[in-house]
C-alpha cells in the first residue's frame, strides 16, 4: 500500500524547511528576522505557538545575538537551530567563527543574499562566500525537495560524535525560499530511524564542571588551529556515510559532486546552488546542436571535496566556472579561484574561464549558458581566458 | 567595629569555587568580586563570561582556575549567551531530556562588556524576561586592554583614551547610569554593590539569583593599576567611594527603590580623590563641579528610597 | 599535572579546547610574584578573619588554631590582608 507520507505536495520551501525542522524535534531556535529568511522562522514560531514544536523559540534583538544564544544552547547541550541571510550573517560573523572553533553543533540555514552596498535584498552568494573560513560544514542545495532532505542530514551530520561541527545549509534566497515547489515530506518514523537524539560529548552542567571558549596564548595557539582543521577534515567520513543512509531511507542519491553527462564532455560548466538546475537544461538544449559540454555541480563546498572534484574534471579539455559571487580585485569569483588552486598541481589541467554571474538575482537563463560556452571559446582562443568577467553587465 | 565582623568568616561558605593560580593583578578587587560572587552562587551554576579582564586572567589554556562551569565567547555576547544556556536548559527539561534541577545562569561581564559593546545583548536579555542574573564588575574602563575609557568611567578620570593633558582633562562625560538603565527595563531585581563590603555583595547576589526572572547586580571594583593607587589601597578605595556618594549601594525591588547605607553626611569627594593618579591632575574648580553633581544625584536617589527618613 | 602550554601536541588537545579538569590554575604557583608578605602577630589578631574575607587570591589559610597565615604558594603580596585588619595585626615585609 502507498505510504501517504510518500505523496509529493506543492509547499514553499521555506515552509518545508521549517516542517524538516520540527520533525527533528529542535529544542531551541533564536533568530533574528532577514529577508528572505523571514518564511522560515515565522513557520517555526508558528509551529511552537500551536504547540506542534516543543521548542524555546528566542526572538533575539540581533543577529549577533541568535547566534550567541545558539552558542550558549548548544554548549548546554540542546539541539539548536537558527537561520539567517546576508547582513545579518554579516553581523553574527564573530560568533560563526567561535562557534566553529568551539565545535558546537548548531544548524544554520542561509537563505543567501547580497551583501551591501547597495543594499539588496536578493540572491546571490556573497554571504555565505565571507564566512567561507569559518570552520563550519557547508553545503549548498539546488531545489525544493533537496532543501527539505538536507535538514535531516545537517542535524546528523552536525551531531554525530565524530563530526561535532556547525553545519551550513545555503539555499538561494527567493530563487529557493519563496518558491513553491513539489516536496515528498518523511514520515516521522523515517526521521527516527535516520537522526538519533543529540548525545552532547560535552555540555554546560554543575555535575561535571568545564571550562569552554578559554584564552590561548601562542605557545598553545598553532595546535587548536591544526587540531580544528583536522577535525572539519574529518567529517568527510561522517558526510559520505549520512548521504548514503539518506539515499537508503528516502530513495533520493546526493553526493559532494555532482555531474551531468560529465564523462564524454570537453566543456564542463561548473556551478553551485540553484542555477544548476538551469544549467542542465542549457546542457541538454546544447547537447542536441552537437556541443560536447556537460555539468558538474558542487553540493559540498567545505570541507573541499578534493578527490571527488578532481575526479568529475580529469577529462574536461576546457571548465567554465560561473560564479555567484565577486571577490573585489581579486582572482575574479571566489568558487574560481579555489578551483584552480585544487586543479593547480595536476598533471593534466583544464582552460578555466571564470564568469560572475545571477549576483541579486538576476536572472541566468539557459541561453545564457550557452553564450557563456560560446564566449569561454573566444576567450581561449584568444589568450584571455584569465580575465574573469561579470557576465552580462552592460558597459 | 561592630561585632559582625567577627564572624565574617562564618557568614560566607568556605568553598572557593574561583581558585588561586588566576593571573590578576596584586590587589585586584575584581578578583576578589568574582570570588564572593561565585560563593553567592554555589556549585550548582553555569558561568557565561564576557571577554575582559577577569576572563583573560582565569582562563589561560590549558589551565582554568574555575570549578564550577564556565563558558566564554565573545565580548558583547555574555548576556546572550546566558540567555542560550537558559533556554536550553529549560527545554531539556521540559521534554524530560535532564533531570529538573536549578541552576544559577550567571551572565557576567565588565563596564565594557555591559554599558558599552554589551549593552544591546544585555537590553534583549532582560527584555525577553530569562531566568538568569547578570553581573557587571564595574572597574570603570577597558582595563584589560590596557586602561582605555569606557561609558562608565566618571567624569574627569584619565584614561589612555581619555587622557589628561593641556588641553583636555580626562573624561568629559558623566558616569553612565546602568543600574538605572536596567531599572527602566521593569526587571525584578537591581542593586548595586561593591566587593569592599562582601557580605552585602553576597546577600544581594543571593537575593538575585533567588528572584524569578531576570535580575542585575552592578558591582564596582576597584583597579589598584588602572586607578593609579597601592595595591593594598582596593578596599579602602572602595569604602571611601561609597561613603562619598561616587557609588551609591542601593537596591531597587520590582521597581521600589532601597538604599543600602545611608549617610545624612557624605564624606567630601576630595577624600575619595585623594591619593588615586587618574584624579590627580583635577582643578579645584573640577572637583566643584564633580562634587556638586554627586551631592545632587545622591539627594535624587535618597528622595527615590522608600526606606530612608525624609 | 597539567603539561605546560608549550608542550601539548594537536592531538593532545581537549576537543573544541575545553578544559575538562576544574581549577587547574592552581598548578600556577603566583607566589613568585611578591616582593613583600604579610606576618601575622598572633598577640594582635583577634581571629576575626577580615583578612581571610579579603583576599582576592584566597592565599589568606586559618590554621588548627584559628590564627591566620599565608598560603605562600600563591600570595602576591598586595598588602590587602595588611591594610584591613582591624587590629593591624599583619605586617608586609620584605622578601618572599
Amino acid at each position: 500500500m502507498a505510504d501517504p507520507a510518500r505523496k509529493k505536495i506543492g509547499v514553499e520551501v521555506s515552509i518545508a524547511v521549517s516542517e524538516a525542522v520540527k520533525q527533528c524535534d529542535v529544542d531551541v531556535v533564536s533568530a533574528y528576522p532577514i529577508t528572505p529568511q523571514t518564511h522560515i522562522v515565522e513557520h517555526l514560531a508558528e509551529l511552537v505557538a500551536q504547540g506542534e514544536l516543543d521548542a524555546e523559540f528566542v526572538p533575539v534583538e540581533s543577529e549577533h545575538s541568535a547566534m550567541s544564544v545558539c552558542a550558549g544552547s548548544s554548549a548546554a547541550g540542546a539541539r539548536t537551530f537558527t537561520s539567517t541571510a546576508s547582513q545579518g550573517l554579516a553581523l553574527m560573523a564573530e560568533i560563526v567563527y567561535c562557534v566553529a572553533s568551539m565545535r558546537l553543533p548548531i544548524v544554520m540555514v542561509v537563505a543567501n543574499r547580497s551583501l551591501n552596498s547597495p543594499l539588496s535584498i536578493w540572491n546571490d552568494h556573497s554571504d555565505a562566500m565571507m564566512v567561507r573560513d569559518s570552520g563550519w560544514v557547508q553545503i549548498f542545495v539546488e531545489n525544493g525537495q533537496e532543501s527539505y532532505d538536507h535538514i535531516f542530514w545537517c542535524f546528523r551530520v552536525a551531531e554525530d560524535e565524530k563530526a561535532l561541527h556547525p553545519v551550513m545549509l545555503n539555499m538561494d534566497g527567493f530563487m529557493l525560499t519563496h518558491t513553491i515547489e513539489p516536496i515528498e515530506y518523511w514520515a516521522d518514523e523515517m526521521v527516527k530511524k535516520y537522526l538519533p537524539p543529540f548525545q552532547p560529548k560535552f555540555r554546560l552542567h554543575p555535575e561535571h564542571p568545564l571550562t569552554m571558549g578559554a584564552f590561548g596564548p601562542p605557545e598553545i595557539f598553532t595546535e587548536c588551529k591544526k587540531a580544528q582543521d583536522e577535525a572539519l577534515i574529518a567529517t568527510m567520513p561522517v558526510i559520505e556515510r549520512a548521504w548514503e543512509e539518506l539515499e537508503k531511507i528516502c530513495g533520493r542519491k546526493y553526493s559532494a559532486v555532482e555531474t551531468y553527462r560529465a564523462e564524454d564532455a570537453k566543456t564542463l560548466l561548473l556551478t553551485m546552488g540553484s542555477f544548476s538546475e538551469t544549467a542542465r537544461v542549457a546542457i541538454d538544449e546544447m547537447r542536441e546542436t552537437g556541443e560536447e559540454v556537460g555539468l558538474v555541480s558542487l553540493r559540498l563546498w567545505r570541507p573541499f571535496p578534493f578527490a571527488k572534484f578532481r575526479d568529475a574534471v580529469k577529462n574536461a579539455e576546457s571548465l567554465i566556472v560561473i560564479d555567484r559571487a565577486v571577490v573585489f580585485g581579486g582572482p575574479g569569483g571566489p568558487v574560481a579561484s579555489e578551483v584552480r588552486s585544487a586543479l593547480y598541481s595536476g598533471k593534466k589541467r583544464p582552460r578555466i574561464v571564470n564568469f560572475i554571474a545571477g549576483l541579486a538575482s538576476r536572472d541566468v537563463q539557459p541561453d545564457d549558458f550557452y553564450q557563456m560556452v560560446e564566449r569561454a571559446k573566444k576567450k581561449i582562443k584568444d589568450g584571455t581566458e584569465d580575465e574573469y568577467e561579470i557576465y552580462g553587465v552592460r558597459e | 567595629m561592630i561585632d559582625l565582623d567577627v564572624y565574617a568568616p562564618l557568614l560566607l561558605p568556605k568553598e572557593e569555587l574561583f581558585t588561586s593560580g588566576h593571573r590578576a593583578c596584586q590587589g585586584c578587587a575584581e578578583a576578589l568580586a568574582v570570588r564572593i560572587v561565585c560563593k553567592a552562587l554555589g556549585r550548582n551554576s553555569i558561568v557565561a563570561m564576557a571577554t575582559g579582564c577577569m576572563e583573560i586572567v582565569s582562563s589561560p589554556l590549558p589551565t582554568t582556575a574555575w570549578q564550577i562551569p564556565w563558558i566564554h565567547v565573545a565580548f558583547e555576547n555574555a548576556a546572550a549567551v546566558a540567555s542560550g544556556v537558559e533556554v536550553g536548559l529549560k527545554a531539556l527539561m521540559r521534554k524530560g531530556r535532564l533531570p529538573h534541577k536549578k541552576i544559577n545562569i550567571a551572565g557576567m561581564a565588565g563596564d565594557g562588556g555591559t554599558a558599552d559593546i554589551g549593552l544591546q545583548a544585555l537590553s534583549g536579555a532582560m527584555e525577553r524576561g530569562h531566568n538568569m542574573i547578570f553581573v557587571c564588575y564595574d572597574n570603570e574602563a577597558y582595563m584589560n586592554t590596557g586602561i582605555q575609557r569606557s561609558s562608565a568611567t566618571p567624569f574627569g578620570a584619565s584614561t589612555t583614551t581619555s587622557p589628561a593633558g593641556r588641553v583636555k582633562a580626562g573624561q568629559e562625560t558623566w558616569k553612565k547610569n546602568m543600574p538605572e538603565i536596567m531599572a527602566a527595563h521593569g526587571i525584578p531585581y537591581v542593586a548595586t554593590a561593591c566587593s569592599a563590603y562582601p557580605i552585602d555583595l553576597y546577600e544581594k547576589v543571593k537575593r538575585a539569583a533567588a528572584v524569578k526572572g531576570p535580575a542585575y547586580v552592578h558591582c564596582l571594583s576597584v583597579c589598584p593599576t588602572g586607578w593609579r593607587i597601592p595595591s593594598g589601597d582596593a578596599i579602602r578605595y572602595g569604602r571611601l567611594a561609597v561613603e562619598t556618594g561616587a557609588f551609591p549601594l542601593y537596591e531597587v525591588i520590582d521597581g521600589k527603590y532601597q538604599l543600602t547605607f545611608d549617610f545624612p553626611k557624605l564624606k567630601p569627594i576630595t577624600d575619595y580623590f585623594k591619593g588615586q593618579g587618574r584624579f590627580r591632575h583635577l582643578t579645584p574648580e573640577a572637583v566643584g563641579r564633580i562634587q556638586e553633581r554627586i551631592k545632587g544625584d545622591y539627594d535624587k536617589l535618597r528622595a527615590k528610597c522608600e526606606n530612608v527618613k525624609k | 599535572m597539567t603539561k605546560p602550554a608549550d608542550q601539548f601536541k594537536w592531538q593532545e588537545l581537549a576537543i573544541g579546547f575545553i578544559v575538562p579538569e576544574p581549577g587547574t590554575a592552581r598548578e600556577y604557583h603566583t607566589g613568585d610574584w611578591r616582593s613583600m608578605h604579610p606576618v601575622w602577630d598572633e598577640k594582635k589578631c583577634i581571629k576575626c578573619g577580615r583578612c581571610w574575607v579579603f583576599c582576592p587570591d584566597m592565599a589568606v589559610g586559618q590554621k588548627p588554631d584559628g590564627y591566620f597565615t599565608m598560603n605562600p604558594d600563591y600570595c602576591k603580596g598586595c598588602s590587602i590582608c595588611a591594610r584591613e585588619c582591624p587590629t593591624e595585626a599583619i605586617s608586609m615585609l620584605e622578601g618572599k
